[in-house]
């Protein structure tokens, strides 16, 4: 299959059927003349877990699970969740310059990462603790860069997980390129690249939607509308409904419940299978929230209420499950005790190994600049050596 | 009271300050510049004074914000913008060298282009990557553009008011890690030219030419060498376009040595340019090559190695030495 191919082959939008209407209010209840002419504000959110854990259906979209499985999602979740919050406490100790925590963005995440397969290939921001989780990737992998050791630190082709993306919203290119690249060979995985409600302006998102709609690349955008960028809320981003933006490139959009795990699989299993059938991108909106500061650096008492916070504590998306899972009895004491050791070991385990992290050597820096080798790099690196080894005892600290 | 000590990021909020209250036309724009404060609080209060009209919250696009910017330039305003970090004002990198730079010219000077880019820059405070890099010389390459850097508060206080006043576009460079420090700031004095470089300490056997965060750690060095015997000048260049070139040949003419200290990588840097024109003009006085102390041609390094990469008092009084030893 080629792009052109691709491109030429006349796509079925499964979603199409959906019709956005307004609904029941969800969203942010502000209004302007230009929300009022925007059309449909209120969009209609894909659930299959309601805050209760209350199991509901969706005419288009539906998931049989078994209880191996929910227990799994629980899980992940968990265990996501008890990594963030070593992760802050390290940070708090010391041990981490910075943390972008993901509380509140458990389902999300691991909602899309098990959506995936082996040979699908993610495109995170910074903030996909979660999804890194899905893909097998060593969670302790991840605080490298955060602890200041490393600017990246894994080969993302290991695990299909490229490395985190500090400027906005590039690696949303990064994944339509790579998706072009698979349809080119023809083969049949997806790409799912992740990015935030903030990152949705930047240009390079914007033309990451044309590039895949042109090419038909076999890509899933997930934008994580956790409602703030730093302090700025969704509506400095926005007038409409993110996921409505897809129509206007020629995709479809949707708009998820981001704390509902079953959701968030249903939906992201069926865009990439949209992708993989060779019927294009698609842009899922997990509308969801980000419950702690926007990183340790961060105070969100400036700009927002503590009571949107506990609005939003209401429907966390571990407890929801929870919930699901004791109602129809599919977990026992046994089962949450376990886990609760296992999550206590990921924390000891997480500790040690950030502790344990050496600061990488000095001549370190030089390395991988490039690949054919330069003589200034190594000028550079040969007076640096000499340099540091002028000091007394020959290694400088 | 006219004279006040002020640390330098609040020198900048006290400048903003005056320039909103002065001119009707100026306007602050920015990622979280309104409640927020900026992420450094260099913004802090003036959404809550002058409104969200004046201080404007922008959408997370930096050619976004650089191109409305033009926009609003071209209808009469001062947009004063506010990138966040160093390593994020690539997204506009296009808008500023391709039209905010070009603009004037190409209106045969009919247009004015009274925009100011003010971007926290530089390492050592312990950041993740795209947080500590020094482009400036990316910007003082391009014609059109106006490349400042203040040291201190007092320069920070009045540099950053008369950036805002120029009618060309000002890429205004803030040291990050010295935001915290401290100096007297005279709202009332008259303040230097812009674009004169400013001895910062006299000395005879060597100046050394810096500017932004690498100023104090010049000041240290000389400081330091002093206990040694040795008599260093220290050159604030404050504008790294245009350059003052008289006043450092001035200083090179008396202590006929010269070592150039930046943190942006040596290679390509205004270091170079430096040298090639002082090496012009001061050849007969020179009676060492001139040096350069700056960051190497690597990717900047993970926080916990940048203490390696950026040049401290060791580098520089080492440089000193090798100079002196000519
Ligand atoms: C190009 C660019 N501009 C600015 C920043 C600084 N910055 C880091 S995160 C952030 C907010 C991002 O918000 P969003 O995209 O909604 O993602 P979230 O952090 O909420 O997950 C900003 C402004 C950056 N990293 N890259």
């Amino acid at each position: 299959m080629t792009v052109e191919s691709t491109a030429a082959r006349k796509t079925t939008r499964r979603s199409s059927g959906t019709k956005r209407t307004a609904s029941a209010s969800t969203s942010t209840t502000k209004k302007t003349s230009t929300r009022a002419e925007a059309g449909p504000v209120e969009p209609e959110l894909v659930q299959l877990l309601t805050p209760e854990g209350e199991r509901v259906q969706h005419p288009d979209y539906d998931i049989d699970l078994s209880v191996e499985e929910l227990r799994g999602l629980y899980r992940d979740m968990v265990l996501t969740r008890r990594f963030d919050a070593e992760a802050t406490a390290l940070q708090r100790q010391g041990e981490l310059g910075l943390w972008a925590s993901l509380l509140g963005q458990e389902a999300a995440q691991i909602g899309s990462g098990r959506a995936l397969r082996d040979d699908d290939y993610v495109f995170p921001t910074y903030r996909e603790h979660g999804v890194a989780w899905c893909r097998g990737v060593d969670p302790t992998n991840l605080l490298g860069m955060f602890r200041g050791v490393n600017n990246g630190g894994w080969d993302p082709n290991s695990n299909n997980f490229h490395l985190y993306t500090i400027v906005l919203g590039s690696q949303t290119l990064h994944a339509t390129g790579y998706a072009m690249g698979i349809a080119k060979d023809g083969a049949d995985s997806a790409v799912l690249a992740y990015f935030g409600d903030g990152a949705s302006s930047q240009g390079d998102v914007n033309e990451s939607f044309v590039f895949s709609a042109v090419y038909n690349a076999p890509v899933v955008f997930f934008c994580q509308n956790n409602q703030w960028a730093i302090s700025e809320p969704i509506e400095k981003q926005t007038r409409v409904p993110l996921y409505q933006r897809a129509r206007g490139f020629g995709f479809p959009g949707v708009r998820v419940d981001g704390n509902d795990v079953l959701a968030c699989l249903a939906v992201t299993r069926s865009a990439l299978e949209r992708a993989r059938r060779g019927e294009g991108p698609t842009l899922i909106e997990a509308f969801t929230y980000r419950m702690a500061a926007h990183t340790t650096s961060d105070d969100p008492t400036r700009y927002r209420r503590d009571a949107e916070r506990e609005a939003w504590e209401a429907k966390d998306p571990i407890l929801r499950l929870k919930a699901y899972l004791e109602n129809e009895g599919h977990a026992d004491a046994a089962f949450f005790e376990e886990l609760e050791a296992e999550s206590e070991a990921l924390g000891k385990h997480v500790r040690e190994v950030v502790r344990a992290m050496p600061v990488p050597d000095h001549m370190a820096m030089f390395d991988h600049t490039y690949a054919d080798g330069h003589a200034l790099v190594d000028e550079e690196r040969a007076q640096f050596a000499a340099y540091q080894a002028s000091f007394e005892g020959g290694e400088a600290e | 009271m006219a004279v006040q000590k002020l640390p330098l990021a609040k020198a900048l909020n006290e400048s903003l300050r005056k320039a909103l209250e002065t001119d009707p036309k100026v306007v602050v724009m920015g990622l979280d510049v309104g409640k927020l404060g900026g992420v450094f609080r260099i913004t802090d209060g003036l959404q809550k004074d002058f409104g969200e009209d004046r201080v404007v919250d922008t959408p997370l696009a930096e050619s976004g914000i650089v191109g409305t910017a033009i926009g609003l330039a071209l209808r009469g305003y001062r947009p004063v913008v506010e990138i966040q970090f160093d390593g994020f004002v690539f997204p506009a990198y296009d808008q500023i060298v391709t039209q905010l730079a070009k603009m004037r010219a190409r209106s045969l000077g009919t247009v004015k282009m009274p925009v100011v880019i003010r971007i926290p820059y530089g390492g050592g405070i312990g950041a993740v990557e795209h947080h500590s890099e020094s482009p400036e010389s990316l910007f003082a390459h391009v014609a059109g553009l106006k490349v400042v850097t203040p040291a201190n508060s007092s320069d920070a206080y009045w540099m950053l008011q008369q950036a805002i006043q120029s009618d060309d576009p000002v890429i205004f460079f803030e040291p990050k890690r010295r935001y915290w420090d401290k100096g007297e700031v005279d709202t009332e004095a008259i303040p230097g030219e812009l674009h004169k470089a400013r001895v910062a300490r006299e000395g005879t056997d060597l100046t050394l030419v810096a500017y932004g965060p690498m100023v104090k750690t010049c000041l240290e060095a000389a400081a330091a060498a002093a206990e040694e015997g040795k008599s260093i000048e220290v050159v604030d260049l404050r504008s790294i376009s245009p350059l003052d070139f008289d006043t450092i040949q001035a200083s090179v003419e008396k202590t006929r040595r010269l070592v150039v200290v930046h943190e942006a990588p040596v290679f390509f840097g205004s270091g170079a340019e430096i040298a090639a024109r002082i090496t012009e003009r001061c050849f007969y006085h020179l009676e060492a090559p001139v040096l350069r102390v700056g960051g190497y041609h690597a990717p900047y390094p993970p926080a916990r190695l940048e203490e390696e990469y950026l040049p401290g008092l060791d580098r520089v009084l080492d440089a000193v030495d090798r100079s002196l030893a000519y």
